[in-house]
């Protein structure tokens, strides 16, 4: 009992301790002000990053390759480790990975099923990438931009081109889907959803962007960071990542099973010659 | 050409190519095997039912099999029955024939017998009556002293007193 006293005594001691360091610790000052940040997080046009030194480009890029090794790595590791113990009757780890893949693979077999193979694995990557890149702002990994200040890797998708390069993408999805079920008919089929690019780049970009402004503008003043970011921080950005990609991928396989599923247009009857018709019976 | 929102193509074109990579990478390292494992899983348990179908029908067609060998030997019970009572029947009917045959020839030998009990009472009787008429007749032949007249009459006079008796 004296013991858990003593440790409860540590606990709150070392909680005030940092607070009144963080608190006291002199700043070195703003290297920019709330506007340019906020506008910053939206074009990305001050702090870029040197990609291997061949071109300036945007942290979310940094970002997208980052998660893109993160996630590889994890599936390698998965691959090597977990894998090959497999078992007919699966343990935690081997249920959550099953229902992953099934989640998808069902999603695209239930939204289209006469043409689903390359649609789950799409939607498989698809719904990973959002998922854990969503996922990566909370590790606020730092990178140095071309002009030497650090700044936070942020989401890929918060970055315009990683939207745009998402939605269009599934967009393509889908058309290969019409082609490859209706053939040209397939691509009448989807150009006439021309909007979609268009929605599904900016629904993704804007829900990721609230959600960094929201993350930037509470961070950007001491005052906010402390108890606020657990809520806006973590369970946003838990919430973001799930039904984000929860709405592309379901999305995707909707307008994928649609445009791609063979129609069977029922033939129009001949019309009749006139005069050749007999009489209605009375 | 400035694009609006700082939309860089090569950027974009960029993230595709890290989409690609994913894809690729996720197909070989996680998707494929998972899914390969789920089907094998999915074929092993279906062979298992598979197999219990066809060790149920096969147990179901054993039993078609005994219900039809129960259903022939009750059958045969029967007809083992029926076949009995019938050899039942017969042996009964034919002891009763027998035994009638027996009684008429028992019958039919008692009736001989009492005929000829009855010829030979007849005739012993004849015998008798032929002797005794024989031994009245010497009776009669031998009485030398009377008269054969005389003892005709006494006869016909005991006659008489008999019939006035």
């Amino acid at each position: 009992m004296r013991q858990h006293r003593k440790g409860l005594v540590l606990w709150l001691a070392t909680i005030l301790l940092l607070l009144g360091g963080a608190l006291f610790t002199g700043s070195p000052g703003r290297s920019e002000s709330v506007q340019e940040a906020m506008r910053d997080a939206v074009l990305h046009d001050v702090n870029r990053i040197s990609l291997f030194g061949l071109k300036e480009v945007n942290p979310g890029l940094v970002s997208a390759f980052t998660v893109t090794a993160v996630i590889l790595i994890l599936a390698a590791c998965i691959r090597l480790f977990a894998v090959p113990r497999f078992r007919y009757v699966p343990g935690k780890l081997q249920l959550l990975l099953e229902e992953a893949v099934g989640l998808f693979d069902r999603m695209a077999k239930s939204n289209s099923p006469h043409r689903n193979g390359f649609l789950g694995l799409y939607l498989f990557t698809a719904g990973s990438y959002i998922f854990v890149g969503t996922l990566f702002e909370l590790l606020g990994l730092q990178a140095v931009t071309v002009h030497g200040h650090p700044v936070t890797l942020p989401a890929p998708l918060s970055d315009v081109n990683a939207a745009i390069a998402m939605g269009c993408l599934s967009y393509l999805v889908i058309l290969s889907g019409g082609i490859a079920g209706n053939g040209v008919k397939g691509i009448g089929k989807t150009l006439k959803e021309f909007s979609l690019p268009i929605s599904m780049s900016f629904r993704l970009f804007g829900a990721l962007l609230s959600g960094l402004l929201v993350t930037e503008l509470v961070y950007y003043f001491v005052q906010l960071s402390f108890v606020l970011p657990v809520v806006v921080g973590v369970l946003f950005t838990l919430l973001h990542a799930l039904i984000q990609s929860y709405v592309l991928t379901m999305l995707t396989a909707l307008y994928y099973g649609e445009v791609s599923e063979i129609s069977h247009a029922p033939k129009k009857p001949k019309k009749e010659k006139k005069g050749s018709a007999a009489p209605a019976p009375l | 050409m400035n694009i609006p929102l700082n939309i860089d193509w090569q950027q974009i074109l960029l993230h595709w190519m890290n989409l690609a990579i994913l894809a690729g990478g996720l197909y070989f390292l996680l998707y494929k095997p998972v899914k390969d494992f789920m089907a094998r899983r999915e074929a092993h348990y279906q062979e298992l039912e598979e197999e219990a179908r066809a060790r149920l029908r096969q147990a179901d067609e054993l039993k078609e099999q005994y219900q039809a060998q129960l259903d022939g030997a009750e059958e045969e019970i029967a007809q083992s029955r029926s076949k009995a009572q019938q050899d039942l029947q017969k042996s009964v009917q034919e002891q009763l024939d027998q035994a009638q045959r027996q009684a008429a020839q028992i019958v039919s030998k008692a009736r001989e017998e009492a005929e000829y009990s009855r010829e030979r009472t007849r005739k012993e009787s004849q015998r008798e009556l032929r002797e005794l008429a024989t031994a009245a007749a010497r009776k009669l032949v031998f009485q030398p002293d009377a008269d054969p007249f005389d003892q005709f009459l006494n006869l016909a006079e005991g006659g008489g007193a008999d019939e006035s008796r």
